[in-house]
């Protein structure tokens, strides 16, 4: 190890591992490392033993959970969005021939104290309970402004600069009523809370055409998301398998790695096991930067084993259901996310769900409870409590580019951003989706 | 007229730093052999189709992951087979690839992975043999392996070990993946049916 490296990565977490990808493939010559003796770190997905080992150290799972390899349970569960910017890095890199993919069935909402399907169809929405009549034809006019709104083509802005208009001056310009608004602010735009409200409506619009291009992106979903077979922990192994394809070196079970700085405080590589390996610059997540980051929130999330499909999902395998704050009054969202064997999370007839929010209390358990409700009977329950932390500077300065934690939503959008910022800043480049994916780089037949 | 399926085949490949891996995939599915084979590098994905024996192998070689003992669990997913080299002349490379067997047999979920252990570069057999092929016989049989002894180099019997790899996999198709998989890549379903959240 006693090398030097163009960059050194330390953590495989999901955001390390997309990381390291690019840079090798851009030809950076790539260390990476991590403490665990296992792919993932906080993106990890594991099986029932390792799930007793964290949260129930010396307990045995029960028999009746069956075999513990069946289980791929995420620390940090998400959905992908079906045309959002992981499947275009995905596609782009090529890694999509190490992973299947499988639609999620369904995306639900809690809406006036019901969970309602957010509608997939035409047919679906004119039966939908969330709207009445009349609300329906004003809200197919506003979905129709938002689908074909183009940034580019002034013609489709109806003389709105949605650049300064306020998200709220939009949904007022189409009188949407406020259960509308905080269904599709939820679990359309996917907003975390309403401060989007008083912000500039066009990022919300990009969002609402997201979920709609997501939708149509392939034949026959019924949501806008999909998730790996397996769990999403494979893909930091299939981001990882790609940076050793083009040269990244990989180093696990290093406990005791640390970075190492010069005087002037940039970093300059690491150290374990008694040797320094040199970089130009590290890139890790929180956990490798103590000094360097602060927290900005906690997350509370509860991992549940099931023995039946979410009453009231429609029998679903897969499910999104969002409980936007103001139908509970609180400022996050709630978010439940469910999947079973039929992505191989779980053995023959199981169901893991998960219920997540950001803490708002100093109860972080009592916080759940509007969803676990929502779950009927509970086989084997997890909680833990996660603090998430962001950098305190960009790197630019000091040569550490560090990745935000992970926030409480239910899919992989924020966590995107971040990457492809993170990437910019590294190498002063925008990432290039663009340019013709690498597979006829990698073709090896 | 019957068409016999196809049956599609995952085959890992792990074995010591320079044992030769690379080079038996590239004899086996280009004829080809490099005196200066590089480390993996770029390319780490093959396939191969042996159609006389209905088989289409996806071969995964291991990209040099494997240098400091940091193989994903995703590596060895859904493998039908595995091929563990050793180099004959280094006898550190074959503990390593007892290692490498007991890992396999640790991961590896399907009872009936077929492994092949498998002795490379036995064109230098004569002056520099240091493993001997009774040692490695007896263990391979002990542990239920296929053997063979094999050069990429002077192409001495890779296209046997390939084809009896072939013939010892189950006859009937692997077990399927629950269905309803999605392809990533595919373009966007043409004429966009009407969705209702957002469309006009
Ligand atoms: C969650 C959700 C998402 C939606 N997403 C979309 C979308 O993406 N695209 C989209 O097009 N629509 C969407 N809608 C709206 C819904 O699809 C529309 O109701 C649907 O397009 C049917 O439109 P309609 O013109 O038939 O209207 P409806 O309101 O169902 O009216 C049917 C017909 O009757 C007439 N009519 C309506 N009310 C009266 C009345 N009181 N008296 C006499 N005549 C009346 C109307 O003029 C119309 O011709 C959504 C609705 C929901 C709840
Ligand atoms: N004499 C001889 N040399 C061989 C044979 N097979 C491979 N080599 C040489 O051994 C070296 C290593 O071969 P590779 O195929 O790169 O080995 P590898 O196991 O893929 O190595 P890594 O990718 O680094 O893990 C190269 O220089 C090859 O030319 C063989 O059958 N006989
Ligand atoms: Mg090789």
């Amino acid at each position: 190890m006693d090398e030097e490296y163009d960059a050194i990565v330390l953590g495989t977490g999901f955001k390390e591992c997309i990381i390291s990808g690019l840079l090798s493939v851009d030809g950076l010559k790539v260390l990476h490392i991590d403490r665990n003796n296992y792919y993932g770190g906080q993106s990890a997905s594991l099986n029932l033993n390792q799930l007793y080992e964290r949260f129930r150290p010396g307990q045995k799972p029960p028999a009746e959970l069956g075999p513990s390899r069946d289980y791929n349970v995420d620390l940090v569960p998400k959905f992908i969005m079906a045309n959002g910017a992981l499947v275009k890095v995905l596609v782009h890199t090529d890694v999509t021939k190490y992973l299947e993919f499988k639609a999620v069935d369904g995306s639900f909402v809690l809406s006036k104290g019901r969970v309602e399907k957010v509608p997939a169809t035409d047919w679906e929405a004119l039966k939908s309970p969330l709207m009445g009549l009349f609300e329906k034809r004003r809200a197919a006019k506003f979905f129709s402004y938002c689908q074909q709104y183009n940034e580019r083509d002034p013609s489709t802005w109806r003389n709105w600069d949605l650049t300064r208009m306020t998200m709220h001056e939009l949904y007022t310009q189409f009188g949407l009523d406020v259960q509308t608004i905080d269904f599709v602010g939820h679990a359309i735009a996917l907003h975390q809370n309403d401060a989007y409200m008083m912000q500039p409506a066009l990022p919300t619009v990009q969002k609402i055409k997201l979920y709609y291009e997501s939708m149509m992106r392939y034949e026959g979903l019924t949501s806008p998301y999909i998730y790996p077979l397996y769990g999403l922990g494979e893909l930091p192994q299939a981001f990882a398998r790609l940076s050793a394809v083009y040269g990244g070196t990989y180093m696990l079970a290093r406990p005791d790695v640390e970075v190492v700085y010069d005087e002037a405080g940039t970093a300059v590589g690491v150290k374990s096991e008694g040797e320094t390996a040199k970089a130009k610059f590290v890139v890790g997540d929180p956990t490798y930067f103590p000094d360097k980051v602060r927290k900005t929130a906690r997350v509370v999330r509860a991992m549940c084993v099931l023995s039946h499909p979410i009453p009231s999902t429609n029998d679903s395998h897969s499910v999104q259901i969002i409980l936007p704050q103001k139908q509970l009054n609180r400022r996050h969202d709630i978010y439940v996310f469910c999947c079973s064997y039929s992505h191989n999370v779980a053995p023959r007839d199981k169901w893991i769900a998960f219920v997540s929010t950001t803490v708002e209390t100093s109860d972080p358990q009592a916080e759940l409870a509007p969803g676990l409700q929502l779950l009927g009977k509970i086989d084997e329950r997890f909680v833990e409590v996660v603090d998430v932390f962001e950098p305190l500077e960009d790197g630019t300065r000091d040569k550490a580019f560090i990745s935000k934690g992970y926030d409480a939503t239910s899919h992989f959008e924020s966590e995107m951003l971040d990457v492809m910022d993170m990437y910019r800043r590294i190498t002063g480049k925008p990432l290039d989706l663009g340019k013709g994916d690498l597979r006829k780089r990698q073709e090896s037949q | 007229m019957m068409v016999e399926q196809l049956v599609q085949s995952k085959l890992v490949l792990l074995g010591e730093m320079g044992s030769g891996k690379t080079s038996l995939v590239q004899r086996f599915v280009r004829g080809q052999y490099f005196e200066n084979q590089e480390s993996t590098i770029g390319a780490s994905f093959f396939t191969k189709t042996i159609p006389e024996k209905h088989v289409k192998f996806e071969i995964w070689d291991t990209a040099g992951q494997e240098r400091y003992h940091s193989l994903a669990p995703m590596y060895y997913r859904g493998a039908a087979a595995a091929i563990v080299v050793y180099d004959i002349t280094h006898p550190a490379s074959f503990e390593r690839a007892k290692k490498w067997v007991w890992e396999l047999r640790q991961n590896v979920q399907n009872p009936s992975l077929i492994i092949a252990l498998v002795g490379n570069k036995v064109d230098l057999a004569e002056e520099a043999r240091q493993v001997p092929e009774a040692d490695a016989r007896t263990y391979a049989a002990e542990t239920g392996l296929l053997y063979f002894e094999t050069s990429a180099k002077a192409d001495i019997n890779v296209t046997a070990l390939f084809d009896e790899v072939a013939d010892k996999l189950p006859k009937a198709a692997a077990p399927q993946q629950p269905s309803g998989g999605i392809q990533l890549a595919e373009q966007a379903a043409p004429p966009p049916r009407k969705a209702a959240c957002c469309s006009t």
